[in-house]
């Protein structure tokens, strides 16, 4: 599908999801709640098959916590970008999608690491690459006076 | 007394035993710092924990504060011996960003640069995985062909491995006047050195027997863990941007996308070796017709990049390299995220190593050709 095709199609298969036409894709919000249902959706309609996720990724902004995921259908060599976001910026949780797709299982490691989201049903949450205890070093109120050094 | 007895009558007992060898993070199959936890019964693998981290530099918390020319020179800190393609990613993602065109001539250096890049990484994979495998001479020849493209970086951009040779809007000058020679009598030299390569080692019959059948991967797993680049493609799964989503000069070229459905390790390996050839025809193809022309645009002193989010997607030698840039306009990043392709292969080594020997895991973990600082970043 084309970007025009996959945004009308999307906004009549989702309607509550706030859809827009990005500057390279088609960018979907989902709410916290409606997540695994429609990532399972995307993946295992005929027409989407995303069944690729290229990307998972983590922002922090000052109101929200976001994490997005960037898919693509191998067979049908479309892309498109899901995000979701949490209010609750300091303990934020959603469902895991490592389920649908195994590799995020690990994205998902890398994200509560480093930006402490915590993901519902994940089998392995644990600590990536920091030892326990060192704080989410991605987030924007992030202070760690003793290994970073102020220009 | 009684119990050993019971215990030597009843061998079921001691088949069972398991134990956790820890493989790392100092062993030289790793090929850096990376430590397995691998739960072994007898010398079959059971189960494969990788742990990481052990060099993770926190590059995206430093992107946030530095500006987008800087950021170039961490990206090729990752994956060092795709350090070009590394730098390309960020330099296309600003330029797409701020829509500005750069010169064919760019296009081409680029290219032509970027498949260098892919040939000298190959080099450097294939005399490593005959090193693990026991075969100590391949790490000789391959280290010998790989000096002459260093050469050429080295003449090109002042570097022999981490080139930072791209900036946003071209390159940090122009290439050197022996530049399309020495290209032109690396290819001559190296097409007769290619069949010595499989002379030496693909078609050694201890090879064979260690590569064929091992470390199955299917296509559905490969999509499923993302498993990019030429350990993908050796399970069916075609993914090679540089025909999907063709940038720089690869629309210009011919060549074929090296996909084999065989999924395991010896065709992961017959990938690569093919995709040398490929490599060297696309080189063919630029090399004589290099634009005249500026080898930069001017960019403003001071990059900044409208709001919004960016994404670029570029094949390095390792699989699929994305760079996910949030902007606030301001000078610097609001947030960088690297899709590292290692990171996404390492994964899947326990689907492929599970019930097989624990030299078999060496083979295996050649074949997914890892660079750990692409992996902990």
């Amino acid at each position: 599908m084309t970007h025009d095709e996959l945004k009308t199609y999307l906004i009549d298969k989702f309607p509550s999801a706030e859809i827009a036409l990005g500057a390279q894709y088609v960018q979907m919000i989902v709410s916290s709640v409606d997540l695994h249902q429609t990532a399972a959706s995307l993946k295992n309609s005929k027409d989407t098959s995303f069944d690729y996720l290229i990307c998972l990724s983590g922002v922090d902004y000052p109101e929200y916590m976001e994490v997005v995921y960037h898919l693509e259908s191998v067979d049908l060599h479309h892309v498109m970008v899901l995000k979701v976001r949490t209010s609750d910026r300091l303990n934020p949780a959603i469902d895991t999608v490592s389920d649908i797709w195994i590799g995020a299982k690990y994205h998902e490691r890398e994200v509560y690491d480093l930006l402490g989201v915590h993901f519902n049903n994940h089998t392995d949450l644990r600590r990536l690459f920091l030892e326990d205890g060192w704080g989410f070093p991605l987030r924007k109120d992030y202070v760690d006076e003793i290994r970073i050094v102020e220009r | 007394m009684s119990e050993i007895k019971e215990v030597m009558i009843n061998s079921d007992r001691l088949a069972t035993d398991e134990y956790l060898v820890n493989m790392g993070p100092q062993h030289p199959s790793t090929h850096g710092v990376l430590r397995m936890l691998v739960k072994l019964e007898g010398e079959k693998v059971l189960n494969i924990q990788p742990h990481i981290g052990y060099i993770h530099s926190g590059i995206e918390k430093m992107c946030e504060a530095i500006s987008y020319p800087q950021i170039i020179h961490l990206t090729d800190r990752m994956d060092y011996l795709s350090a070009h393609m590394n730098n390309e990613a960020v330099a296309l993602c600003v330029e797409n960003a701020l829509q500005v065109e750069v010169p064919d001539r760019v296009k081409y250096i680029r290219t032509i640069m970027d498949e260098l890049a892919r040939l000298a990484s190959h080099q450097l994979w294939w005399c490593v995985m005959g090193m693990d495998l026991g075969a100590l001479t391949t790490f000789f020849y391959g280290l010998r062909d790989r000096e002459m493209i260093l050469d050429i970086f080295e003449e090109t951009c002042g570097a022999r491995l981490t080139v930072n040779y791209n900036l946003p809007g071209g390159l940090m000058f122009d290439i050197h006047p022996n530049f399309q020679k020495r290209v032109k009598d690396f290819i001559t030299y190296f097409r007769t050195k290619l069949p010595e390569y499989d002379q030496l080692l693909s078609g050694n019959v201890i090879f064979r027997e260690r590569t064929e059948g091992i470390g199955h991967l299917s296509l559905s797993d490969a999509i499923a863990y993302g498993v990019t680049g030429p350990s993908g493609r050796a399970s069916g799964f075609s993914n090679d941007l540089r025909k999907h989503q063709p940038y720089s000069a690869y629309p210009l070229v011919k060549f074929n996308e090296i996909i084999d459905h065989r999924c395991d390790t010896l065709a992961r390996y017959e990938v690569r070796m093919k995709e040398m050839h490929e490599s060297l025809s696309i080189i063919e193809q630029l090399i004589d017709n290099i634009p005249e022309g500026d080898y930069a645009v001017k960019m403003k002193s001071v990059i900044k990049l409208p709001e919004g989010e960016f994404y670029q997607r570029v094949e390095t030698a390792r699989g699929e390299f994305g760079v996910y840039i949030v902007s606030d306009g301001k000078k610097n990043p609001y947030r960088v995220k690297f899709r590292s392709p290692g990171f996404s292969n390492l994964f899947a080594l326990n689907k492929m190593a599970k019930g097989h020997k624990i030299a078999d895991l060496v083979a295996i973990m050649s074949t997914l050709d890892l660079v750990i600082p692409d992996i902990d970043r």
